[in-house]
């Protein structure tokens, strides 16, 4: 990447210069004008008022060319462990904030773990803020993060939540299963109205959950980016709800965007929808499309989702996934958006 | 060549050590039983007000300004291992003479320290940076060092700053000549050794023997005839020409500190002052010896008075009504020792935290931040009365960060940060992961995050090796996994309902399985299922999951989501 950013004259460690003299110039001025003898006309006086002190501020404040005003250095843009999204981004920036979102199984998780391995195995440390605590670890391994370099901050706990012993499962009962007689509408309708009634219950319940778990993640950014010393800080988003997401104000986005800006930091936000807005360097936009749904197995499935595939489920083997990525926005490149596709293997594709 | 620290009025300066604040007020110390308590020991403050030992303590109640405190062998016994301290940073021999009087070997230390004004003057400022205002003297022999520092506050008072002396080879009958004779009687006499050693002085103040030069100048043989053999040993001793050989010790490596209060501390905010004093204390002992350590033990012993509970109760105190039966953090139980004190009114068990560091770490502030947070996280949950700090020294970190290296985080900050994320996610839920030997799908544990500059960065993969690795189908895990309804077509699963999440549900598009596992069948937790890999179609999107037939208990959960 070889483009910069020029500064204006708003941005920071430029200050505007304010002359107390030419203040009193116009005042003077205004109250000559106000004399009942004045040899001036009003609207001409005016008109020399604002001109000398245009003059005056003009002389006050330094105004210097284009060419010499202060350039940004570009940030330096680190490989994000997947070369095609490189070959789209040019890597992940340093110093900025990036935002990558998409739905459930749109690659998000994939391009996270790839950055946190290219980063932890070029040395560096990494923190991952994890909203809902849903990374899995195993993931991690087999992705080749250095796991005594990763930073894991598990959000999101409820006082009073069960361990995960296959006991509490058992003693949890989960769901059950519909193999009665009973025709397949109406066994739709039943669980559906039974989810609507569930969903109506939760909903206030899982919000306080998300803002809490919210709450959590930005208290822990905020140390982590004071702490500083981390190559790659993710804020993982991505089972948090839009609507729950965008109450985040924007003015934190700018102080986690400020506070990272001179550091070698990268801070990588995971979301379903955008929500950073302006703050963020660069937006990818990732999903898996129905039309490239076909090509996640590795041969046994049709193209066409109605057909029928009468092999047994036990012969199909899900290896692959083909994720489209979209370039939104980038402040530091900027060209129109495009899009890449690439490849994700699962960990027993081998 | 031989040094001598002495300290004067050891009581006095041991609780000065303890509360620097009375530097500038009269201070007396008294011990003994009530109401037979007797003052010990004074300052020159004290002294000019009119205050001696040997006065009870209701006479000195009545000078309105005395500071009046009671003997504490705690903060005496911390003054002396602080003097050792002090006096094992220079040289590896020493003598614990007394416990306010230490004596060390100075030979070949000139090259080190410079000459024996500058390591004079070094070891004062030492002990003042102890907290610990000492005289210090350098002679030929080692009692001629001693007799030279117990004179210097008889013959300048406490009014001089300094008290350092260095008597060159050869001078010390004329700089000893000076001294009164009270130098020659050892304060740690008792009983008859005392009462015979203050006759001989009353004996020779008859005769007009006044200091130590006219002692010296008396003739051997007629000394001899009258005072016998202790006479030529004073005479001796006043000449600066009694040597001897020292008794090096090897202290132990304890660095401890303690501080009992008049009146219990309610309030978190007070005990962090104390904390500081302390943390500095064993900073400044532990910098002395070029050590760090890694481990901090803070005991609270907790007193609940009969008649004052209801008192501390509304008082503000965090309460955690089994806070005394914290247990030290990575210790049995049995860690925690509970005591009756023999007063019936007041009933006092001991609370006990262990801070672990990952590095050593000499910073006594980020000490005290990591234990406020600590106390903050676990408060004690009744008033202190008694506070010890230990600290179990280690080798000083000696990494170095390379110019070239990636940038990691400073430990003593990281541990902060750490401390302070884990008040707000919890205390396990921060960290590194480390996989455990099993198959279980959560088979992992979270431990401590470790940030060395020195660790090796992985030579195994190249980043070029990295970049052609292709991206892993990640999966993310729902905790708990989701319950799910699910409805089957020959055994299948073909429509996926989570209850607990909307967004989960759907037509089965497409499903792989199902693939057995099992483990830990001998242990109580044992599982066993079937793993479904589903494409469920939610409106226009596809989503990936992992959906789990418990074969133990018959549920069906959606256990995550690939992406």
């Amino acid at each position: 990447m070889s483009s910069a950013v020029v500064s204006t004259s708003a941005a920071p460690g430029r200050p505007f210069l304010f002359d107390d003299e030419s203040e009193a110039e116009v005042c003077s001025a205004s109250a000559e004008s106000k004399r009942p003898g004045g040899k001036h006309s009003p609207e001409s006086v005016a008109a020399s008022v604002f001109q000398s002190a245009i003059g005056n501020r003009q002389s006050a404040i330094s105004l210097a060319p284009a060419s010499r005003l202060e350039i940004r250095p570009a940030p330096e843009m680190i490989t994000s462990g997947i070369p095609d999204l490189d070959a789209l981004t040019g890597g992940l920036p340093r110093g900025c904030l990036t935002e990558i979102c998409g739905p459930a199984s749109s690659g998000r998780t994939s391009v996270m773990l790839a950055a946190l391995a290219s980063a932890t195995s070029r040395g560096e440390y990494c923190a991952v803020i994890d909203a809902s605590d849903s990374l899995d670890p195993h993931s991690l391994a087999v992705a080749g993060v250095d796991l005594d370099r990763l930073l894991w901050v598990r959000c999101g706990e409820l006082k009073g939540a069960p361990s995960l012993s296959p006991r509490f499962l058992r003693r949890q009962g989960g769901g059950f299963d519909f193999s009665s007689p009973l025709p397949l509408n109406s066994q739709k309708k039943e669980s559906e109205s039974r989810c609507r009634i569930a969903s109506v219950k939760d909903s206030s319940r899982s919000q306080r959950h998300s803002e809490h778990c919210l709450e959590q993640v930005l208290r822990a950014t905020d140390l982590l980016l004071e702490s500083g010393g981390f190559g790659l800080i993710i804020l993982d988003l991505a089972d948090i709800p839009p609507q729950s997401a965008r109450r985040i104000p924007l003015t934190t986005w700018f102080r986690f965007r400020r506070a990272v800006e001179h550091k070698p930091t990268i801070l990588l936000s995971i979301e379903q929808q955008p929500i950073a807005g302006s703050c963020s360097s660069l937006l990818l936009q990732l999903g898996v499309l129905s039309s490239q749904f076909s090509v996640i197995s590795s041969n046994q499935f049709s193209k066409n989702p109605d057909a029928r595939d009468w092999r047994p489920s036990h012969a199909h083997l899900f290896t692959e996934l083909k994720i489209d990525a979209e370039l939104i926005r980038s402040r530091l490149d900027r060209k129109p958006a495009r899009s890449i596709t690439f490849d994700t293997k699962t960990a027993w594709a081998g | 060549m031989f040094a001598c620290i002495y300290v004067p009025n050891f009581p006095v300066a041991a609780a000065l050590r303890a509360e620097p604040e009375l530097q500038a007020c009269p201070v007396a110390i008294f011990e003994g039983k009530p109401p037979l308590e007797q003052i010990i020991a004074v300052n020159e403050r004290a002294r000019d007000a009119g205050i001696s030992p040997g006065m009870t303590k209701a006479q000195a109640e009545l000078c309105p300004d005395l500071a009046l405190r009671q003997r504490s062998p705690l903060q005496e016994s911390s003054a002396h291992a602080a003097l050792l301290d002090c006096a094992q940073s220079f040289s590896p021999v020493v003598e614990d003479t007394a416990q306010d009087t230490l004596l060390l070997d100075l030979a070949g230390l000139e090259s080190l320290f410079g000459s024996l004004t500058k390591i004079s003057h070094a070891i004062f400022d030492r002990a003042q940076e102890l907290g610990v205002k000492a005289n210090v003297a350098t002679a030929v022999n080692p009692n001629a060092a001693l007799l030279a520092a117990r004179g210097l506050a008889m013959v300048h008072g406490e009014a001089e700053n300094r008290k350092v002396m260095v008597i060159p080879p050869g001078k010390e009958a004329e700089r000893l000549g000076q001294l009164p004779m009270e130098v020659l009687v050892d304060d740690h006499l008792e009983g008859d050794q005392r009462e015979e050693a203050a006759s001989l002085l009353e004996t020779l103040n008859r005769w007009g023997i006044r200091n130590l030069r006219a002692l010296a100048a008396l003739p051997e043989v007629a000394l001899s005839e009258r005072l016998g053999q202790q006479g030529l040993h004073l005479q001796k001793l006043a000449r600066g020409a009694h040597t001897r050989t020292l008794v090096p010790v090897e202290p132990p490596l304890i660095f401890e500190e303690a501080v009992e209060l008049d009146h219990p501390i309610v309030l978190l905010e007070p005990l962090a002052f104390l904390l500081n004093r302390l943390l500095e204390q064993i900073c400044v002992r532990l910098a002395s010896r070029a050590l760090a350590t890694q481990e901090l033990r803070l005991t609270l012993e907790l007193s609940n008075l009969t008649g004052v509970d209801d008192e501390f109760d509304n008082a503000g105190i965090p309460s955690e009504s089994d806070g005394s039966k914290e247990t030290m953090r990575g210790q049995p139980p049995s860690a925690v020792r509970r005591s009756e004190a023999p007063q019936l009114s007041r009933r006092s068990t001991q609370f006990c935290r262990k801070l672990s560091l990952p590095l050593p770490m000499l910073d006594a502030k980020v000490f005290l931040k990591l234990l406020q947070l600590d106390l903050n996280a676990h408060p004690p949950g009744a008033p202190i009365v008694k506070i010890h700090l230990s600290a179990e020294p280690a080798r000083p970190r000696s990494a170095q960060g390379g110019l070239f290296l990636p940038p990691a985080p400073e430990p003593e900050k990281l541990e902060l940060t750490l401390a302070r994320i884990a008040g707000i996610v919890g205390e396990q839920r921060v960290g590194a992961v480390e996989l455990l030997d099993t198959h279980h799908p959560e088979g992992f544990r979270m431990r401590r995050f470790v940030a060395e500059v020195a660790r090796k960065t992985p030579q195994n993969k190249t980043p070029d090796a990295a970049e052609a690795q292709a991206a892993i189908t990640a999966l993310r895990r729902f905790r708990p996994p989701l319950g799910a309804n699910v409805t089957l077509q020959n055994a299948q699963p073909m429509r996926l309902i989570c209850p607990a999440k909307r967004d989960v549900q759907g037509d089965v598009l497409w499903k792989a399985g199902p693939w057995r596992f099992s483990g830990d069948w001998w242990e109580r937790d044992a599982w066993s299922r079937d793993e479904w890999d589903l494409a469920v179609r939610n409106g226009e999107t596809i989503a990936f999951y992992r959906l789990v037939h418990d074969l133990l208990g018959g549920g069906w959960f959606v256990e995550g989501t690939y992406d």
